[in-house]
């Protein structure tokens, strides 16, 4: 795809794609129109007709849609012209292109089409995007982007375009590895999605499903046998539901993996992290080394006893979904500290000196969590006080919010004994949680702003939360004492002063 | 620059965790503040006395708490706000200070800024007031705001902060 060629049209494969994708949807229409009349005769028949015209006029406007869409690989942007009627040019210059991103649907993997998408870090909805090239004509376009943006680069290590050599891989998921993953990520959402269908289309169902007694009489019939089975078989009924609710979680949990997840694989290609997944869609990502703004890495509380931890990094350009970031999902810390290295991340050693959030902070957050619970134990005290009851034991129910507030404080004692943060020579490190602890990391020359702020407790015992400007995150760090805070800041500010922001970006 | 700008030493902001002097705010903010706050209590003022009208409970039951309470949110914390806020231009950063209960300390490098904005709303054009606003790249804290500053200064201030922006990526 040479840069100064005529404006190009998208593939016209990719028109069967979308038509079928239509298709979809009206095909249950059209099931519903002919199930609604199918004693009505020659109105069936002109319905059908009316509809069938209807899909011409789709596929007509598909057509000229597609006909009226020119894309064009200029010398120093993508231009895209499109409409019918109205016609809209967008010109992305290649300087601003953050990503570009590689996506295919199960449909458009049989024609062996991708859609494109470049993002430019506007935000989601508003980028450009090409449905559908052919696999070939993405890749080309993908490398020359990535090409473009390295010319217009002052310094690029890797100047000469290399273009499909073999990439070390950094993180891969084998069928076994993606299996257990899926068996931790056990999730009952289907049996919430259920829940929630039967309460939206009972009018449907030939039976009230909420009138307990309707289902007394229906089980007195042939359920009889089963009331007089006795207790040992109620037992094994319930063992039974239990078991097989627990078997829909875990199915739940490893299909949902599996279709995300399937043959995943990271590589370290001259233009950055190439990240590959998906059973039925298959995306294809790539991220500029140097475009990574943070990291974390994070578990859950029981795969940690197992050892298991997931790697994200923030990166600047935000793209669709909560794990788009996402580079080592399932994997043992000595397989993923390497990946998180590659991106000049350093792994905090033995002698980075962790700190906890100051003891007012403690005092404070212990105090707040215990305080209502506290007051309502007050209250009822009171209230039995004055108006005595004759049955004791009304004042011992003033201990259940004492019990409940104690055990509030004794949580944010936990929490304030596992939140840590440090400095190190380049980075600026916070970990937190105590089942699940996660460890966020992101280099001091990276950060956009830093933001100290005290409510009027936290002025008063001198400490604050320090919100630090990430592009495309967060990390804050809470009960910082006001003098490590003016340390942290001046560390950050110093690290940051010596590189702008854009530069750091390009090279 | 920093001449240029009004130094009213007797209303100097208290320091949090800071490490230079902060330039306070145009004097003329507190007018701004206030005719905002006025707003915002005129129509409980209303309300008050309305139910005075109605003549349900003895006197002044209604209008007078009301009328403190708004005296005190139009004349006093106004000031206070103000004398909370302040500001400094440093060779390469932006310090924004704000908040009465709450306080916030905010820092945003020169080289860290996307995109500046000058905005002036109806109350600052009347006194010639101007708000300053720098975008970052965050997540948090993506646009930092700066209130009344004079517009003159707020638009010297952006030039500065665009110039600083060119030297570094050039």
């Amino acid at each position: 795809m040479p840069p100064t060629a005529e404006p190009r049209r998208t593939a016209p494969v990719g028109l069967v794609v979308k038509g079928i994708a239509g298709l979809r949807q009206s095909v249950p229409a059209l099931l519903a129109l002919i199930f609604v009349m199918r004693d009505e005769g020659p109105i069936l028949w002109i319905a059908l007709g009316a509809a069938v015209l209807v899909l011409a006029i789709n596929f007509l406007v598909a057509w000229l849609q597609w006909h009226r869409l020119t894309f064009h690989v200029g010398e120093e942007d993508i231009r895209v012209e499109s409409g019918i009627l109205s016609r809209a040019a967008r010109s992305v210059p290649y300087e601003r292109i953050q990503d570009v991103s590689l996506e295919q649907g199960p449909l458009a993997r049989i024609f062996g089409l991708v859609q494109v998408g470049f993002d430019t870090g506007a935000g989601g909805k508003d980028d450009l995007k090409l449905a559908f090239l052919t696999e070939d004509e993405g890749e080309e376009l993908r490398e020359l982007v990535r090409a473009r943006k390295d010319g217009t680069a002052p310094v690029g290590e890797d100047g000469e375009t290399a273009p499909q050599e073999a990439a070390p891989v950094l993180f891969a998921m084998g069928p076994s590895r993606v299996l257990t993953y899926g068996v931790f990520e056990f999730s009952l959402a289907v049996i919430a999605v259920l829940f929630a269908a039967t309460q939206q289309f009972e009018f449907l169902l030939p039976f009230e499903i909420w009138d307990f007694d309707a289902w007394e009489e229906r089980l007195a019939g042939p359920g009889a046998w089963l009331s007089g089975l006795g207790p040992t078989a109620q037992i094994v009924g319930g063992t039974i539901a239990a078991t097989s609710l627990i078997a829909v979680g875990f199915a739940t949990g490893i299909v949902r993996t599996a279709l995300r997840e399937w043959g995943f694989l990271l590589e370290k290609t001259a233009k950055g992290f190439r990240r590959r997944r998906g059973l039925l869609t298959r995306t294809d990502v790539v991220m500029p080394v140097h475009r990574v703004q943070a990291m974390r890495i994070g578990t859950r509380m029981v795969r940690r006893r197992f050892g298991w931890h997931g790697l994200k990094f923030v990166s600047l350009a935000q793209d669709s979904g909560s794990s788009s970031h996402v580079v080592a999902p399932f994997g043992k810390l000595d397989e993923i500290w390497p990946v998180a290295e590659v991106a000049r991340f350093e792994r905090p050693g033995e002698n980075v000196a962790w700190q906890r959030a100051s003891s007012a902070y403690r005092f404070d957050s212990m105090a707040l969590a215990f305080a209502i619970p506290a007051l309502i134990a007050l209250a009822a005290l009171a209230v039995t006080v004055a108006a005595p009851v004759d049955e004791v034991g009304y004042p011992v129910l003033a201990l259940i919010p004492l019990a409940l507030g104690a055990f509030l404080a004794a949580g944010q004692w936990i929490e304030w004994r596992n939140t840590l943060h440090a400095t190190d020579a380049r980075q600026i490190l916070s970990r937190r949680g105590w089942l699940a602890p996660r460890i966020d990391i992101a280099p001091r020359v990276k950060l956009q702003s830093v933001d100290f702020r005290q409510g009027p407790l936290a002025r008063w015992h001198g400490y604050g939360t320090l919100h630090l400007g990430v592009a495309g995150g967060k990390l804050e760090i809470p009960g910082v004492p006001e003098a490590r805070a003016k340390e942290l800041r001046r560390a950050v500010l110093d690290s940051i002063a010596t590189t702008d922001f854009s530069e750091l970006n390009e090279g | 620059m920093d001449e240029s700008l009004p130094t009213r030493s007797d209303t100097a902001p208290p320091e949090t965790v800071g490490d230079d002097p902060l330039t306070p705010l145009h004097p003329d903010h507190v007018s701004v503040l206030r005719i905002q706050a006025a707003l915002f209590a005129l129509p409980f003022v209303i309300a008050s006395l309305v139910l005075e009208a109605v003549d349900i409970l003895p006197m002044g039951i209604f209008a007078i708490p009301v009328v403190l309470v708004a005296a005190f949110v139009v004349i006093r914390v106004p000031l206070r706000r103000y004398q909370a806020k302040g500001y400094t231009i440093g060779a390469n950063r932006l310090r924004v200070v704000r908040g009465l209960l709450f306080r916030s300390d905010t820092v945003v490098p020169f080289g860290r800024v996307q995109h500046i904005d000058v905005d002036q709303g109806p109350l600052e054009r009347m006194y010639g007031l101007a708000t300053l606003t720098v975008h970052t790249a965050g997540s948090h804290n993506a646009s930092v705001h700066l209130p009344g500053l004079a517009h003159d200064d707020a638009v010297a201030m952006r030039e500065e902060i665009r110039a600083h922006i060119r030297r570094e990526t050039v």
